[in-house]
């Protein structure tokens, strides 16, 4: 990075560590915090979609759809995480290879299980047989996504499936005495009130999210743990800068991180739930509009 | 028609050119210094690699290093995840049963415990042992009375004697060395011993024609002497050769 840092051996200590701070593999582990980031953001949205229609087919009279959402609700809440993270993608990978395999290659003639070995045609790898290091991870990375939105949709699917609930069934009925259908008094009446309901419960999966992203690690992908420990561990002169055991060092950043993770999003729905009470028919909508009617 | 045809048996054909010279996808740790690890360009380095890199070019392969856990790097091996192991893995009967060597790169190192100076020999015996968890070291502590703590990474074991969390540490003698030599704190206790076979690349065991590719040019590195000079480069003077 700098150009002093081409024998680190004979440096002082703050040259040291400027070289040190920004070789190769700590910019990777700077990168790693990014990563973690864009997870959030990319299995937030993707979550709130699957609990949607997890807590929809919760509320569905049309029992299969029912009991599909009974199904997926209880099955990933009862199985513990770390299962669902290391089963979900060797699954799905073999499962989408499996198809593409049946799809591609029709005449192909030995059996895929072959004792421990999983074998597909040449077609039918996923990322294909040639992809390049970059399609591999966006591959990898989009497994995790798709691991997280499950676990965490099915969390979702129950706490709005609740909050549903706990919009006054009187409001409902009125607004059917009004002539709305069912489906227009859902949109109109239950959607826009259930989330100040849903807020404490999405906020507590959120930070549970926040705090799940290292499971990251288990999947492959090269996350801030994986490079806090690895960074970490003691290094002898086999390396350009060999060092002690450092890693409580490189967990206090990762804790701090976490932390300021945790702490901003508590103010966000704190600010959220603000917005969200306001005008609402619960105890603290009412406080707000008494503390608006006396100022 | 006609030229749809023509377009497509173009394509069937480059598909198969490109077969010709499929990407050999080579797994290793990256965490066992200095049979293969991180180093601080972020690359991957050591004995392994450098060896690697060199029966690819000799069998004319393109190949490509994957890095994965030690812990999983088996089952992500017969899932086709990549195509070889060579991550300093003993021959071992257990793992011949779910996936199949090459002849031995390396000949079987002996495993070393290492300690706080000072500490009682006794220990070996009796004392808290760490070990990587699935090796041939750890199932050789099991078998004694010893203590087994194990853990996920090489470099784990070592904190763990350091911290005082476990008594030894029983690895493999050229992982060791380096670093029981440049500390002020650890020596060896105990005599070397000999577990498991040498060390050699796994490869799914469907795949016979990629294992004979690689042992041939192993063969091939053993007669001419490369593999020595790599072997005496990354470990030193005193290592078995061939």
């Amino acid at each position: 990075m700098f150009q002093f840092c081409t024998d680190p051996s004979i440096l002082p200590d703050w040259q040291w560590f400027a070289c040190y701070l920004t070789s190769g593999t700590h910019l990777a582990f700077y990168r790693s915090f990014l990563v973690v980031i864009l997870l959030l953001i990319v299995v937030a949205p993707l979550a709130l979609g699957m609990g949607m229609l997890g807590a929809l087919a919760l509320r569905s009279q049309f029992l299969p759809v029912n009991a599909l959402g009974r199904g997926y609700v209880n099955l990933v809440r009862g199985v513990p995480d770390i299962v669902f993270f290391l089963f979900v993608p060797i699954a799905l990978g073999q499962g989408i290879e499996w198809v593409l395999h049946h799809i591609n290659c029709p005449d192909w003639d030995q059996p895929i299980r072959q004792g421990n070995d999983f074998i597909v045609c040449r077609e039918a790898k996923v990322p294909p047989v040639g992809a390049s290091a970059w399609a591999r991870n966006v591959y990898a990375f989009s497994m995790a996504v798709v691991a997280f939105a499950l676990v965490f949709g099915a969390f979702v699917a129950n706490t709005l499936y609740g909050a549903m609930r706990a919009v006054p069934q009187a409001q409902v009925e009125t607004a059917e005495a009004y002539g709305m259908t069912q489906a227009q008094a859902f949109r109109r009446i239950v959607l826009p009130q259930m989330w100040v309901f849903a807020l404490p419960g999405l906020s507590n999966i959120w930070q549970i999210l926040i705090k799940s992203t290292p499971l990251l690690f288990l999947l492959g992908i090269q996350d801030a743990v994986y490079w806090a420990r690895e960074l970490g561990g003691a290094k002898t002169s086999l390396y350009t800068y060999p060092h002690p055991d450092w890693r409580v060092w490189y967990f206090l950043v990762l804790l701090c991180f976490y932390l300021f993770l945790t702490w901003g999003s508590e103010r966000g729905f704190g600010w959220l739930t603000l917005r969200m009470t306001r005008g609402q028919a619960t105890a603290e909508g009412e406080r707000l509009r008494r503390r608006r009617a006396a100022a | 028609m006609k030229k749809l045809t023509l377009t497509l048996a173009a394509l069937a054909l480059s598909a198969s050119g490109a077969a010709a010279q499929d990407v050999v996808r080579m797994g290793t740790e990256g965490a066992y210094p200095p049979f293969n690890f991180i180093n601080d360009q972020n690359e991957l380095e050591g004995f392994e690699i450098d060896l690697g890199n060199e029966m690819c070019e000799r069998a004319g392969l393109t190949c490509e290093w994957v890095i994965n856990d030690w812990d999983t790097i088996i089952p992500n091996l017969v899932a086709g995840n990549y195509d070889t192991i060579i991550a300093g893995m003993s021959i071992t009967e257990a793992r011949q049963e779910v996936i199949s060597f090459t002849q031995n790169y390396k000949e079987p190192d002996p495993s070393r415990y290492a300690a706080l100076i000072g500490t009682d020999p006794d220990v070996i015996d009796s004392g808290v042992i760490a070990t990587q968890s699935n090796t041939v070291q750890a199932g050789y502590v099991a078998e004694t009375d010893a203590d087994l703590i194990e853990f996920a990474t090489p470099d784990e074991t070592i904190a763990a004697v350091r911290a005082g969390e476990a008594d030894a540490v029983l690895a493999d003698g050229d992982f060791l060395r380096p670093i029981v030599e440049e500390s002020t704190d650890l020596e060896f206790i105990g005599e070397p011993m000999h577990i498991g076979g040498g060390v050699g690349m796994g490869l799914r065991q469907t795949d016979d024609e990629l294992r004979e590719t690689f042992d041939a040019v192993i063969t091939e590195m053993k007669e001419d002497g490369s593999l020595n000079e790599l072997l005496i480069r990354w470990f030193g003077e005193d290592t078995p050769t061939f």
